[in-house]
């Protein structure tokens, strides 16, 4: 079956996700009001997966709780803690319980999170991952093995537009596509023009591209950003329009450049889509889109 | 090629010699002494330690090479100093340690982690070049290892971590595959980074390997 995030990307509408992150611990209090607040308003919501190799609740659990809530979820899947017998199982489980859109990502490494010491397992990469959902897809396992029940995914990546260099990424884009990615979801972005360029670039293949928009909640996290985040760039002059207000109004700016820049992705018909990373400020993702007038 | 160790720390070392009080000290002439972590120095140090720490030091050596047959020589020539003591504190690298272990019936307690085996690029500087993977893909990396060279051994390209060419992980360290692709950019071979690497193959040998030639 068709999952009802793939229904909207083939649609041709503007399509937008958002994204959820567990917490650490079992208390999903706030999970479920970040879930509630977006199910009806986006077309898809991704689960972070122990983001920046921080030990949380399982992607495939929030997965779960959405599903349960009536929302779409899009369960996202890093290769640094499974490998591929524990990605595999994992695929199939989500299956079982509906959960058809999978976003592939090699993940943060180890040592940048809370669990120093780990073992990063990296047994396979975001493209190998991607290859074995469609290795799944078509009845085997990766040990070549017949499956008992059919699965289908609507299987995605990510892709840094903002990446310096740039080259070495637009061929590993390239891979993506041509192992199976359906859809990409970006890294920040903030420079429209960089952006156009990319999708120029990005247009001469059959994917449907989301622009990554994050909310840039205040002046100082926009420049901590464009110096410390790889693949992010903050161009100056957003930077110092955050700057131009007083303190306690930088969240509304930051909402209304994020509402801005969706605006103008959607006018000019720039992608297809927007993937909106609140980042511990979900619930203001429905000012947001408010703010881009959708 | 070198076997980098560092040495444990003093309180590690005690720990491991407990009830452990006539201790007999091993260097190696060879990767150690380089590293200055189980030459001659360090071995003498070493003893000057132990016996503060009202340890008895019934000998030492050090062998010009470790990991050879040369310590089998060195383990007969020092059999009494080793017979009277109740076990053996190496400061070679591991391998030192396993060779030992084939003459020597009492314990072995290494005073060094063995870290990893490295080539010399440039004077003092030891880079990890070989991690022994049993599926060389050099001839398609432009001469660098994605497998040590990358912090998470990608083969597929680089990760979205990568910065200016840097690593994630560490802002000094350079990208692989920011050099892979540069390289193979000079080189006109940029086709090679355009092809899919299947997943690999974790028991070319399997483990514990061993072959016999």
């Amino acid at each position: 079956m068709v999952s009802r995030f793939k229904e909207a990307l083939d649609s041709g509408k503007f399509v937008i996700t958002s994204e959820v992150a567990p917490p650490k611990g079992t208390n999903l209090e706030k999970l479920l009001h970040h879930i509630d607040l977006l199910k009806d308003k986006v077309d898809g919501i991704n689960v972070t997966d122990h983001q920046s190799s921080v030990m949380r609740f399982p992607s495939l659990g929030g997965c779960l709780a959405i599903k349960e809530r009536g929302g779409e979820p899009i369960m996202q899947m890093t290769c640094r803690d499974r490998n591929r017998l524990a990605l595999e199982a994992d695929l199939l489980l989500a299956y079982s319980r509906d959960i058809t859109n999978v976003l592939c990502l090699t993940g943060d490494a180890v040592p940048v999170g809370d669990h120093k010491e780990a073992k990063g397992v990296f047994d396979l990469d975001s493209l190998q991952l991607l290859k074995t959902i469609r290795q799944l897809t078509s009845g085997q396992d990766l040990g070549g093995n017949n499956l008992e029940g059919a699965v289908e995914f609507c299987a995605g990546a990510i892709v840094t537009p903002e990446a310096q260099p740039i080259e070495p990424q637009l061929i590993k884009f390239e891979k993506k596509v041509e192992v199976g990615a359906e859809f990409f979801q970006t890294q920040a972005i903030y420079d429209l023009e960089n952006f156009r360029k990319f999708m120029e670039y990005a247009r001469q293949f059959n994917v449907k591209i989301l622009a990554g928009i994050v909310l840039a909640s205040s002046a100082r996290m926009a420049k901590y950003m464009t110096e410390n985040v790889p693949g992010i760039f903050v161009p100056q002059d957003l930077i110092d329009e955050l700057a131009s207000v007083p303190k306690e109004e930088m969240l509304a700016k930051g909402i209304e450049i994020a509402g801005r820049t969706i605006a103008a992705l959607k006018k000019d018909s720039i992608c297809d889509g927007v993937h909106i990373m609140a980042i511990g400020r979900e619930e203001v993702v429905p000012d947001i889109l408010t703010a881009a007038g959708l | 090629m070198k076997s980098i160790t560092k040495q444990k720390s003093p309180d590690e070392i005690q720990q491991s010699l407990e009830g452990l009080d006539r201790v007999f000290i091993v260097g190696c002439g060879t990767c150690t002494t380089m590293t200055k972590t189980g030459g001659t120095e360090q071995v003498a140090e070493m003893k000057e330690h132990l016996q503060e720490l009202g340890k008895r030091v019934t000998g030492w050596t050090v062998i010009s090479t470790a990991c050879d047959d040369m310590t089998e020589v060195s383990m007969k020539e020092n059999k009494q100093a080793i017979g009277s003591a109740d076990c053996i504190l190496s400061m070679s690298c591991a391998l030192g340690v396993h060779r030992m272990n084939l003459y020597i019936d009492k314990p072995i307690i290494p005073a060094l982690d063995t870290l990893f085996i490295a080539v010399e690029d440039s004077p003092g500087y030891f880079r990890e070049a070989c991690a022994q993977c049993g599926q060389c893909l050099l001839g398609e990396t432009a001469g660098i290892c994605p497998i040590t060279a990358c912090h998470k051994g990608l083969i597929n390209g680089p990760c979205g971590g990568t910065n200016n060419g840097k690593c994630e992980v560490d802002k000094e360290k350079d990208c692989a595959w920011t050099l892979i692709y540069q390289r193979l950019e000079e080189q006109g071979r940029l086709d090679l980074m355009r092809k899919y690497q299947p997943p690999r193959n974790h028991h070319i040998v399997p483990k514990p390997r061993a072959v016999r030639i």
